[in-house]
């Protein structure tokens, strides 16, 4: 039997959807058929349009269609004055909100893609006048657009597939695992996100490691070093596996050469300074490795930069690798 | 058989529009009298960015949209280094342009295949000579096409692995050029990549070289050429167009806006590839940036009392049930709508084949899809050029120590859809205004304070609606035409 999937789109930019359709080896249409995965609607795939829609959504709510997950992808937008009106679902005059209210009860799962429908995201940074949230979640508080009680027809709450955008991976094997009734409430973290990438950090795997245990850094961006202590990098604290599941084939934000700004995190579209520039004080960079202790991490820190090899200090600065390592054998 | 009724339809949800996208028809007489196109989505990004540290727009303007994210970048990035008085440095210039060339060509390719031609293999054109092929071929998420592009797509988009981190949503364009240096492997592994993307083009799409479909230069010879290539999807295309006669179908203003795409044209940091400007009756006007405002009459936006150049715009949003009837603005160039899109950029970068597609029947169906796929054929071979433009060991960004000064300027650059604008004022080093234009904003405005339709809603008028249709075929065509993308749209 088919495990039967409306996906959604409400306050947001359609980008995990986009990022979804990257999915390979293999291509997203065989994963999907692989994984018994069918869509009963997505707003970029579906033939229906329009009336057939409005159609298919009522045959929903009458239960003459079953529907086993339903996705909802950009945040639930409750403005303005709790109306939902920011967002009409074309063709109904009915706001989203109401929709997805109306249908997340019928669902065995309900699953939000990507973090505006996780938490709010982007869509509801400050001054948020959409006032938006995320399906259970208001930023890290749990509530949202259904209620912290909130249970699909599962038992299980609301999987929060964050990330901005989401990782093909993370969403295709999310939904293959549900539709074997494969993930339980335990194989989720505490936010809700499912452990199957979130209990990775973006830094486990990154390539600057050797100049993040010399503290060697990157000042301007194209710079190799480390972007942990100047250009805003929060990979030691962002769940995701990003450096070992890579992006477009070989990418990843920090192979990019810019600072992972922890986008699977709630809140994490208001970093309390500037996206790019890491915050001081007394000269320590602030948002250590959230399980490291600050006294440890100074000392370590301090030794490791009197430790610095020429070559590690030397291409941290520049935009391409200036000195490369000597071989051993030729030295003797 | 009652004629001369008049009937309302309201079609919608509309899919395949990247977002939302409602359509209300005034029917009369077996087609569309009047055409009211609503963007029922209110993003209020523009808000979210006022306030900020400048260089923030770099993580918050690609998040506007999923599908145009790099050109959001580009054209922040462009914002932000018109204030700064920074330019990107050579390697910075050509691998954006790469990047957005990837955008761009992903964008089209998933358009053709994914948004555009399944709606010919939907049953009610069963019994026509091209249905089975068009169904085996196109059927959303079935035909045979479908693997193929997306394998294809996300072949492509391995350039942003390797140049961007990631797309959508980078960070790596920078005002001062590119934050990834890459080296003379990675630039064999780009080559490699075009190459497989080449390939997969040549062989399906259009069973001809690239350059050969590039150098298509009139009418005749399109149908010609569609004639000795009946295996290609471009020709199944050009069948079915002329059996539905898609030529005849959405005219709009015949009025193309185009900001210029690809800076760095002959080594000149700031000429263009695909050069700016207006095309109207044939011939090319110079832009005047000056000359754009908003209209906020039938917007759900605090009404101006009058339109508004972006640099004095706002965004304060205001339900107007009585008036109103779309989140969108409506742009308006010296008070004119324009059509924005693959279309115009390839009128204003002279296109002969296009410039032949136009002068016969103004701008429509067939040649928008038309300009789309010559400008993939013409994009592949350009991107090539690039990578072999790229000096690794040379610097790939410009230093940027202190603060942005105070300032305005306009980034400009071309989504895949068309032209995108954001207009940026820093005050006291924090972005005080921050006013964004994007394409599908003027190709799917509403009317403005003179009643003026927007460049849809007059491409609508006089499509067929058939007897019993509730979402008429013929409006879908026309609306996908556009390669609409909502999200930008409400921004």
């Amino acid at each position: 039997m088919v495990f039967t999937v409306l996906w959604l789109q409400s306050g947001g930019c359609g980008g995990c959807s986009m990022s979804l359709l990257c999915a390979q080896t293999p291509d997203l249409v065989a994963q999907l058929r692989g994984a018994g995965v069918e869509f009963l609607w997505h707003p970029s795939l579906s033939e229906q349009s329009g009336a057939e829609v409005r159609a298919l959504l009522a045959d929903i709510l009458a239960g003459r269609v079953r529907m086993d997950a339903l996705c909802l992808e950009g945040a639930v937008l409750r403005g303005p004055e709790g109306t939902g009106r920011y967002h009409v679902m074309g063709g109904t005059d009915l706001p989203m909100m109401e929709w997805v209210r109306n249908l997340a009860g019928l669902a065995r799962y309900v699953v939000a893609v990507g973090s505006c429908s996780a938490y709010g995201g982007m869509a509801a940074a400050s001054p948020n006048i959409l006032d938006a949230c995320g399906l259970q979640y208001e930023g890290v508080h749990p509530g949202g657009a259904l209620g912290a009680g909130f249970r699909s027809g599962s038992g299980l709450p609301v999987v929060n597939i964050a990330g901005c955008p989401t990782h093909p991976g993370w969403v295709m094997e999310t939904l293959a695992l549900l539709a074997q009734d494969g993930l339980a409430a335990e194989d989720m973290d505490s936010v809700g996100r499912p452990r199957l990438y979130a209990d990775q950090l973006v830094h486990q795997g990154c390539s600057r490691n050797e100049y993040y245990e010399y503290k060697a850094s990157a000042r301007q961006p194209a710079q190799l070093g480390c972007m942990m202590e100047y250009m805003g990098c929060v990979g030691t604290q962002a769940h995701a596996d990003c450096n070992n599941r890579l992006w477009n084939g070989e990418g990843s934000c920090t192979r990019g050469g810019y600072a992972c700004i922890n986008c699977t995190a709630p809140e994490f579209e208001e970093p309390g300074h500037p996206f790019a520039q890491t915050p001081r004080i007394a000269g320590i960079p602030v948002g250590l490795p959230t399980d490291m202790p600050k006294a440890w991490f100074v000392a370590l820190s301090a030794l490791a930069r009197a430790a610095t090899p020429e070559r590690v200090a030397r291409n941290a600065v520049s935009d391409h690798l200036v000195v490369p390592p000597t071989c051993p054998r030729r030295d003797v | 058989m009652v004629e001369q009724a008049k009937t309302r339809l309201v079609a919608g949800p509309f899919n395949r529009v990247e977002g939302d996208l409602e359509v209300r028809l005034d029917v009369v007489d077996g087609h569309v009298g009047r055409a009211w196109v609503n963007a029922p989505l209110f993003r209020g990004i523009e808000r979210v960015l006022e306030g900020r540290t400048p260089m923030d727009a770099l993580v918050i303007a690609p998040r506007i949209c999923g599908i145009c994210s790099v050109s959001q970048s580009h054209a922040a990035a462009l914002a932000l280094g018109g204030v700064m008085g920074m330019a990107p440095t050579h390697n910075g210039q050509v691998a954006t342009n790469l990047i957005v060339a990837t955008e761009n060509l992903a964008d089209h390719l998933t358009h053709f295949h994914l948004f555009f031609m399944p709606d010919f293999a939907r049953p009610d054109y069963e019994g026509r000579r091209w249905y089975a092929q068009a169904h085996e071929r196109f059927a959303a998420l079935r035909g045979s096409a479908v693997r193929g592009i997306l394998q294809t797509r996300a072949l492509a988009l391995h350039v942003m692995g390797i140049l961007a981190g990631h797309w959508p949503h980078t960070l790596a364009i920078q005002p001062g050029g590119l934050s990834r240096g890459v080296e003379k492997q990675d630039c064999v592994r780009l080559s490699g990549i075009l190459g497989g993307v080449r390939a997969a083009l040549e062989e399906t799409l259009f069973g001809a070289r690239l350059e050969e479909v590039a150098a298509l230069s009139g009418v005749e010879d399109l149908q010609r050429w569609a004639e000795g290539r009946r295996g290609s999807d471009f020709s199944l295309f050009l069948r079915i167009a002329q059996d539905l006669a898609l030529q005849s179908s959405g005219r709009s203003y015949d009025r193309f806006l185009s900001f210029g795409a690809y800076p760095g044209f002959g080594s000149d940091p700031g000429q263009r590839h695909w050069r700016s400007g207006i095309f109207e009756t044939g011939a090319v006007r110079t832009l005047n940036m000056d000359d754009v405002s908003e209209d906020h009459t039938f917007s759900h936006m605090a009404d101006m009392g009058r339109p508004l150049p972006p640099f004095e715009g706002a965004t304060e949003p205001h339900m107007r049930a009585n008036t109103a009837y779309s989140w969108s603005k409506a742009p308006r160039m010296a008070g004119l709508a324009c059509e924005t899109g693959a279309l115009a950029r390839q009128l204003m970068a002279g296109q002969p084949l296009v410039r032949a597609l136009v002068a016969r029947d103004g701008g429509n169906v067939l040649s928008r899809v038309v300009a789309r796929l010559v400008e993939v054929a013409r994009l592949v071979p350009m991107m090539e050029q690039w990578v072999r433009a790229l000096r690794p060991g040379e610097a790939w960004c410009h230093s940027h120590t202190g603060d942005i000064p105070d300032g305005r300027a306009i980034g400009m650059t071309e989504a895949a859809r068309g032209a995108l604008g954001h207009w940026l004022c820093v005050e006291k080093g924090l972005i005080a205004r921050y006013q964004i234009v994007a394409p599908t904003t003027w190709n799917f405005s509403p009317r403005d304070a003179a009643g003026v339709e927007g460049p849809l809603e007059y491409a609508l008028k006089g499509a067929r609606v058939h007897e019993g249709e509730q979402t008429p075929l013929s409006v879908q065509h026309i609306v996908r035409s556009f390669d609409p993308c909502m999200a930008c749209t409400v921004h």
